[in-house]
């Protein structure tokens, strides 16, 4: 590596020490930030911009100037109902399926996801052996790919499977786990909560481990129950780290989708289908092409993204600053 | 035994185990079940054979029947053990079936073919690991084509990422300049648009690029993260000012000072955005899934992803393959998993 290194460093070396000669050693930091900065602008900035412009037009070109000016009527269509709570009422009606699949999933997700991720925390951050390893057994979904996740799951809940042969077994019968929409919803939001679990404990032990011991000692002075230390002590004292959790896990709920497409593909019916496999199906996956409610739909999400953003921005600051 | 179970059951200094220790250990242990036991299954299935994969209820271990090597009979036969009439308890080769009936021979008496039914005879298995599976993905489907193609792009991805992030963050740790509080709220404020949001715009622009159905359309926009520049950022801070005033002193240009003491000093950061940066393109799949929409520009998330979705799934060759795709991440997670969740933790994940 550093033999193909060495090189070319060199070689960048000599337009570099032309520039730094030309324009002096401080302006040279811009020189340093383009290559970042031309593709934050063109991958990121950009997009965001012409999104309002797709957002605005119509058909199922991809060329901003073939495309006719719709003003609002691609957020018109999307939050056309006549009752939001049920979707059979909107025009749009997939939107609205996605959307309150979405929030479902959502609240369930996160809540037993940072629910479990304080529970395990809290037990690995007891006086244990192994303490390591066991760490280490949790996170270790976290680094498999939502894809291999997916299948994982799939092969154990398949018809002929692990999981039905040892309900058959116990008498209880199996059952069509992915096929029934109620159960492959409760094991989407499942698979989810298993493979980012690991992800939250150890923040939270991070968490744990920065409560100074004294505040303990001094608890155990006092003869403090233990169910008392932990609500007048760790809990209080851990609440930064909580909502910080919990922020993090609802911007990564809301998106969710790599994962749940491959266990399930949205179905049955739409039954597991959430806000970001709704944007890639109009967009992408079916023909018309339409952009215009894709992009309209994804400036919805961006918007709650980015309020849930600030907020964390808004705690980290003043965590750090005590 | 004993001194297995008085290791397990002691505490640190406290003497008995609290009904509590029960209880933690008994979580942990379940969460080692949980956490592993899917996995493993996996594993264990992707060496059965397809006959064995169809079996319901499943065993545990990989089965296979065994076979026999016969005088006069070029292939080996397979092995069963009559269970009644004359031969029983014999073991016999099988060398036609046909309708519940079986034509069978005696390896002691290779010369003499005995028929019998069916049911008179039990096959004879052993533990055995199909490795037919793994072979038959580089001779059925394009594996290697894909395994390349992730490799390629997870590799290009994290270079051109390790030396653009590390190069802005450079410049926004170590130079006072006019905009740099506007460059570093213009990096905050791309944390705030992940990919997801963006993606028709996004395509367009890669589109316009000529980079649809190209492995750059994949590798261009993942090669500068916000996340990646904060990282970095925050640790050559702390890299003294002296060090590099002292190679200006030496006639050290800003680039060579960059590439021969900041990236050197930095390595422990590096290390760990590579180990992210590998990982998260590894396992990425949303943005491939659009942009690389022909088989043969697929990454292994995107081949697996499409065989499962066939009509008929052949559950043999998807087994296989999915080993083989969570075994470059396993491999990183044995060697390096400290430095992962330092690394986790100190980034609060992407």
């Amino acid at each position: 590596m550093l033999k193909i290194l060495t090189p070319m460093m060199r070689i960048i070396e000599v337009p570099m020490l032309a520039l730094q000669r030309k324009i002096g050693i401080n302006r040279l930091a811009w020189a340093f930030l383009l290559p970042n900065l031309v593709l934050f602008g063109l991958f990121a900035f950009l997009p965001v911009i012409l999104n309002v412009f797709y957002a605005m037009t119509g058909g199922d070109n991809v060329l901003l100037a073939d495309r006719p000016d719709v003003g609002a009527r691609n957020f018109a269509q999307l939050l056309d109902c006549s009752n939001h709570f049920d979707p059979n009422s909107c025009r749009e009606d997939k939107f609205w399926r996605a959307v309150w699949n979405t929030i479902w999933f959502v609240v369930l997700q996160v809540g037993f996801m940072v629910g479990f991720a304080l529970l395990t925390a809290l037990i690995l951050n007891r006086d244990i052996r192994a303490r390591g390893f066991f760490r280490s057994v949790f996170f270790f979904p976290v680094l498999l790919s939502p894809v291999v996740v997916a299948l994982v799951w799939k092969w154990i809940l398949q018809r002929e499977g692990v999981l039905n042969a040892f309900l058959d077994w116990t008498g209880a019968g199996g059952i069509n786990w992915l096929v029934d929409a109620q159960w492959a919803f409760g094991w989407s939001v499942f698979i989810s909560v298993w493979a980012h679990m690991g992800f939250y404990t150890l923040i939270l032990l991070a968490g744990l481990q920065a409560i100074p011991r004294d505040v303990y000692d001094a608890a155990l002075m006092d003869r403090a129950s233990a169910w008392r230390t932990f609500r007048r002590i760790t809990l209080p004292l851990l609440s930064p780290t909580m909502l910080v959790v919990l922020i993090l896990a609802l911007i990564k709920g809301v998106q969710t989708f790599d994962e749940i497409y491959a266990f399930t593909g949205g179905g049955p019916g739409t039954a597991t289908t959430f806000i970001i496999q709704y944007i890639y199906e109009r967009g992408f996956a079916g023909a018309p092409r339409l952009f215009g409610l894709a992009a309209a739909a994804s400036l919805l999400v961006a918007g709650v993204l980015v309020v849930l953003t600030l907020v964390q921005l808004r705690i980290s600051k003043e965590n750090a600053d005590g | 035994m004993a001194k297995v179970l008085s290791f397990l059951t002691a505490t640190r200094g406290k003497g008995r185990l609290h009904w509590t220790d029960w209880v933690s250990y008994g979580y942990l242990i379940f969460g080692v079940f949980l956490m592993f036991g899917p996995v493993v299954w996996l594993l264990l299935s992707s060496f059965k054979t397809p006959n064995e994969l169809d079996r319901f209820p499943p065993r545990f271990l990989p089965y296979a029947q065994e076979t026999l090597v016969v005088d006069g009979y070029d292939e080996p036969l397979l092995a069963f053990v009559v269970t009644e009439g004359e031969l029983e308890g014999q073991t016999v080769g099988q060398t036609r079936r046909a309708a519940g009936r079986s034509e069978v021979v005696s390896p002691s008496n290779p010369t003499e073919r005995v028929r019998l039914t069916t049911d008179q005879l039990e096959p004879i298995e052993g533990i055995a690991f199909a490795t037919e599976n793994y072979t038959q993905l580089f001779e059925r489907f394009n594996f290697l084509k894909f395994f390349w193609n992730s490799t390629f792009i997870t590799v290009t991805a994290t270079v051109l990422m390790l030396l653009f992030n590390s190069m802005a963050a450079f410049a926004l740790s170590k130079y006072e300049f006019r905009g740099r509080t506007t460059v570093l709220l213009l990096v905050i404020g791309t944390l705030m648009i992940p990919q997801t949001v963006v993606l028709v715009p996004l395509f367009l622009i890669v589109t316009e690029l000529g980079m649809f159905n190209s492995l750059w359309g994949v590798i261009i926009p993942g090669a500068a993260t916000p996340t990646g520049v904060f990282l970095l950022r925050q640790y050559m801070i702390t890299i003294p000012d002296e060090i590099l005033d002292a190679a200006r002193m030496d006639k050290a240009s800003e680039w060579k000072i960059f590439w021969r003491i900041i990236l050197p000093l930095s390595a422990p950061a590096i290390a760990v955005l590579a180990i992210l940066a590998i990982m998260w393109r590894w396992n990425d799949f949303l943005w491939p899934l659009i942009v690389l929409t022909r088989t043969e520009n697929f990454t292994l998330q995107l081949a697996l992803n499409s065989f499962q979705g066939e009509l008929q799934t052949d559950w043999p060759s998807l087994l296989a393959m999915t080993v083989l795709t969570l075994l470059p991440i396993a491999a990183v997670f044995m060697f390096l998993q400290k430095y992962i969740a330092t690394g986790i933790a100190s980034t609060g994940g992407k």
